[in-house]
């Protein structure tokens, strides 16, 4: 039988620069479940946007049903038969189940709605795809499993042959999740296909018929389910090419700085991002967390530095509790932080550089001076900082939105660094800029640990991990899966099957090198 | 005047009457205030809509001797300034409370200066002679007691005000054209996936803003005046869109909010004739609104946290019932 959907040399190259796909070829035969791996950033939910209409390909050719297409919007792959479930759903929630169903094909009596139609269409499509929903329900009040339920007759009631689902069961209990295989293993037996996009290899294992890997952009590979292993899927997803060195002395392991214990998190939503995390942090040791995005690196970060409230659980700083406190209370106890997001909590944008350098310390002396802030020591700083961590500019009066990301980064660690802290933890802090920069930052963030500061780091470069860390611990699905106290024994394969949770060292196994 | 007489002629027939009229100007504008706070791309340039209909209506009835052409002049009037505003906000995506305060300033001063190239005047249009709209009186109902005397013989805006409501209750929620413009107004991106204009969807619920928002501005200068005055509306068109929340968003709550406000400001004229201070009652209205706001805010809020607690405890009722 002919493909559904072929991809023909698909490239995208956003206007950034970046390139999302390079020269995909992606199949999909009407009737099965493909599921689409790969990491965060390799390009899967790109690829998808171009399938659904959402984005165009720089380069290539989108072939549906034998038929060359140019979808210029989503609607024209409405129209093409395809239908599309987003990671955050897109509903109208004071609308109800059935009225957000026909959203945009209500159906009219005398040019007024007829509700009772709707209500009935919704039933009817309902008990034939057998997803169980309440039509008169307001979506703001349903769970998060029957919202999905609801997104996914959405586009059945526009006549969808193929089904988009995006990262599905990133939001789901694993009671909905199961509910959710069942429904689609329904949709397929009814004719219908569907791709799946997922990062956890276990629920590929369990309901697909084929798969796709994505890394880096490129597709690594496509095989029916039987022949792969979660081990070989794992060596797919991570593999990498080369493994950068970085020049560091033997770690000199300290006192004990931070302490994490039993800290638990529940989101708005209800979902358990961190489950039971402790761990400790050491003088004088890069301690990094390798995990996919997405599996509560994100939350336990912000938790640490003040950003967010947790659940429960307790966090001290040299015996000091600092959960629950505000983000000056936990600078003050000497943590400082490079934040994941650096545009939106690292600097303002429009303040000049030299004031980016002070926010954290513009309070107290020698910056302070009577009620207002001594200038002259600010200007000090700036100037300081400049020469030493390399920013390029013309003068530190120059707001931060004048620098490249590169350089913006320079700033924050020039401000986290001079701040003289106890622990450091810094998430993503090469992410998106220069190769020259990453070095710098690399490097800095070794002195410092060499200089006997503990540092935690959170990135999702698995080589930043592997080359710059001591210590290693993997988390999946907010859970602490293995330490490593050696980081340059471990191999990356090894890691992998840690990160995506198909091994699991046990409590007891774990307890003392944590 | 003693206190007890204030308090008979607040229950009297002809003091509700009154408060229909006051609300009137309120009602009508904030009618249009829902259709563009629902749509996502709330309208702030009320105010100045209405000021703008208020001078149109007077000056093109005058010259034209005709209440009619005035009343559509003033409305196309409005029409066309929530097209201008319409098209810098969805056409060239400017903020568009900045933009409405541009017209609001525009307007004040805008219609003030052509009442003095017009007049010479630059106070009012007394010189100016302005058409009135009709009152309706009804013959069965204005024989009823008490209720004929509030309801029968009030001016056409006064009649249009209910109905409009009753039409845009019936756009809102009845049309598909309603429930489209109250998706993109929650959920903008939902709405576009599903093949609905975003821009032309806020356009629309702005022309009809405008629409609406030029009765009320007429309301003032051609019903119940007959001349037009220097910022005549007073505030009303903001007090409209105090008068949309308050209302809960919704178009017979917005107006019942609106008749609230307008019976504030009946109070106010009422109790000037006491020997209270006429600058602390004259602040009654806007003390009303302030008040109405907060109340009406902490009632939001303990409903919200309700709303969060009740889906906490769901949520976590369902994971504890998988493990």
């Amino acid at each position: 039988m002919p493909p559904i959907i072929e991809l023909k040399a698909i490239y995208k190259i956003y206007p950034n620069g970046v390139m999302a796909n390079k020269g995909v070829n992606f199949s999909v035969e009407p009737g099965e479940i493909h599921a689409l791996v790969g990491e965060n950033g390799a390009g899967k939910s790109t690829l998808m946007k171009i399938i659904y209409g959402m984005e165009q390909p720089t380069q290539g050719q989108v072939v549906v049903e034998g038929l060359e297409r140019h979808f210029h919007s989503s609607r024209d792959a409405i129209d093409a038969g395809i239908g599309m479930v987003h990671q955050n759903f897109m509903l109208v929630p004071s609308f109800t189940v059935a009225e957000n169903i026909v959203l945009g094909q209500e159906p009219t009596q005398r040019g007024l709605l007829n509700k009772q139609k709707a209500i009935d269409e919704t039933i009817q499509i309902s008990e034939q795809y057998g997803l169980r929903v309440e039509p008169k329900a307001i979506v703001d009040s349903i769970n998060v499993g029957m919202r999905q339920r609801v997104e996914i007759l959405k586009a059945l009631y526009r006549g969808a042959n193929i089904l988009i689902l995006d990262e599905p069961t990133a939001v789901l209990t694993p009671q909905e999740t199961q509910e959710l295989f069942l429904a689609i293993r329904k949709l397929v037996e009814q004719g219908k296909t569907v791709i799946f996009i997922t990062h956890k290899l276990r629920e590929v294992m369990e309901v697909s018929d084929r798969v796709t890997v994505l890394r880096q952009g490129e597709v690594v590979g496509t095989l029916p389910t039987s022949e792969a292993t979660r081990e070989s899927l794992a060596r797919m997803m991570v593999g990498r090419d080369v493994l950068l060195r970085v020049e560091k002395p033997p770690a000199q392991r300290g006192r004990k700085v931070m302490e994490v214990q039993r800290l638990t998190y529940i989101n708005d939503t209800g979902r358990s991002v961190l489950n039971d995390v402790s761990f400790n942090i050491y003088a004088g040791e890069i301690l990094g967390i390798a995990g996919v995005e997405g599996n509560g690196q994100t939350e336990l970060v912000e938790i640490m530095t003040g950003l967010r409230p947790s659940t429960s659980g307790n966090a001290l700083v040299n015996g000091k509790a600092v959960l629950n406190k505000t983000p000056r209370e936990v600078r003050m106890a000497g943590v400082s932080h490079i934040p994941e997001d650096r545009l939106t909590n690292g600097l303002a944008l429009e303040a000049s550089i030299n004031e980016n350098l002070i926010v954290d310390r513009y309070f107290r002396p020698p910056y302070k001076k009577g009620a207002s802030i001594d200038y002259k020591q600010v200007a000090e700083l700036g100037a300081k900082s400049i020469e030493k961590y390399g920013i390029l500019t013309p003068d530190g009066e120059l707001p931060v939105a004048s620098l490249s990301g590169g350089n913006m980064q320079k700033v924050i660690v020039a401000r986290e660094f001079t701040s003289d802290p106890e622990l450091l933890i810094a998430a993503q802090p090469t992410r998106g800029i220069d190769v020259g920069a990453t070095e710098f930052v690399r490097e800095q963030l070794v002195k410092q640990r060499t200089d006997g500061t503990a540092v935690l780091l959170v990135s999702a470069d698995l080589g930043e991990v592997m080359s710059l860390s001591d210590r290693i611990i993997t988390m999946f699905e907010g859970e602490i899966t293995g330490v490593f106290p050696d980081a340059a024994s471990v191999t990356e394969e090894e890691l992998g099957l840690y990160m995506l949770g198909i091994k699991h060292q046990s409590k007891e196994e774990m307890e003392e090198l944590l | 005047m003693s206190f007890d007489v204030v308090l008979r002629s607040i229950f009297s027939a002809a003091f509700l009457a009154s408060v229909l009229r006051i609300s009137t100007p309120l009602i009508l504008p904030a009618l249009g205030g829902l259709i563009t706070d629902l749509s996502g791309a709330v309208n702030i340039a009320l105010e100045g809509i209405m000021l703008t209909s208020a001078f149109t209506g007077v000056v093109v009835s005058a010259y034209s001797g005709s209440v009619f052409l005035g009343v559509l002049a003033g409305v196309a009037s409005g029409v066309l300034i929530s097209f201008v505003l319409g098209w810098f906000h969805l056409h060239l995506e400017t903020n568009i409370i900045l933009a409405g305060i541009a017209i609001n300033i525009l307007a004040t001063g805008g219609t003030i200066f052509l009442l003095y190239v017009l007049t010479g005047d630059k106070g009012n249009s007394q010189s100016l002679a302005s058409g009135r709209v009709p009152n309706i009186n009804i013959p069965l109902i204005q024989d009823i007691p008490f209720l004929g005397r509030v309801i029968s013989g009030q001016h056409i805006f006064v009649w249009l005000a209910f109905i409009l409501t009753w039409l845009v209750s019936i756009y809102l929620y009845r049309t598909p054209w309603g429930t489209h413009l109250r998706a993109v107004g929650e959920n903008p991106q939902a709405a576009e996936t599903m093949g609905i204009n975003v821009k032309r969807t806020r356009m629309i619920a702005l022309l009809i803003s405008g629409f609406l928002a030029s009765f009320g501005g007429m309301t003032m200068s051609m019903a119940y005046l007959t001349i037009f005055q220097r910022e005549m509306t007073a505030g009303r068109g903001f007090i409209a869109l105090a008068a949309v929340y308050l209302g809960g968003r919704k178009p017979w709550g917005t107006l019942l909010a609106a008749i609230l406000f307008g019976f504030a400001d009946a109070l106010s004229h009422q109790l000037g004739s006491l020997r209270i201070p006429s600058q602390l009652v004259q602040t009654i209205p806007y003390i009303v609104t302030i008040l109405a706001l907060v109340i009406y805010n902490l009632r939001e809020q303990a409903v919200k946290r309700e709303r969060r607690r009740k889906f906490q405890e769901q949520h976590m009722q369902s994971m504890a019932s998988v493990e």
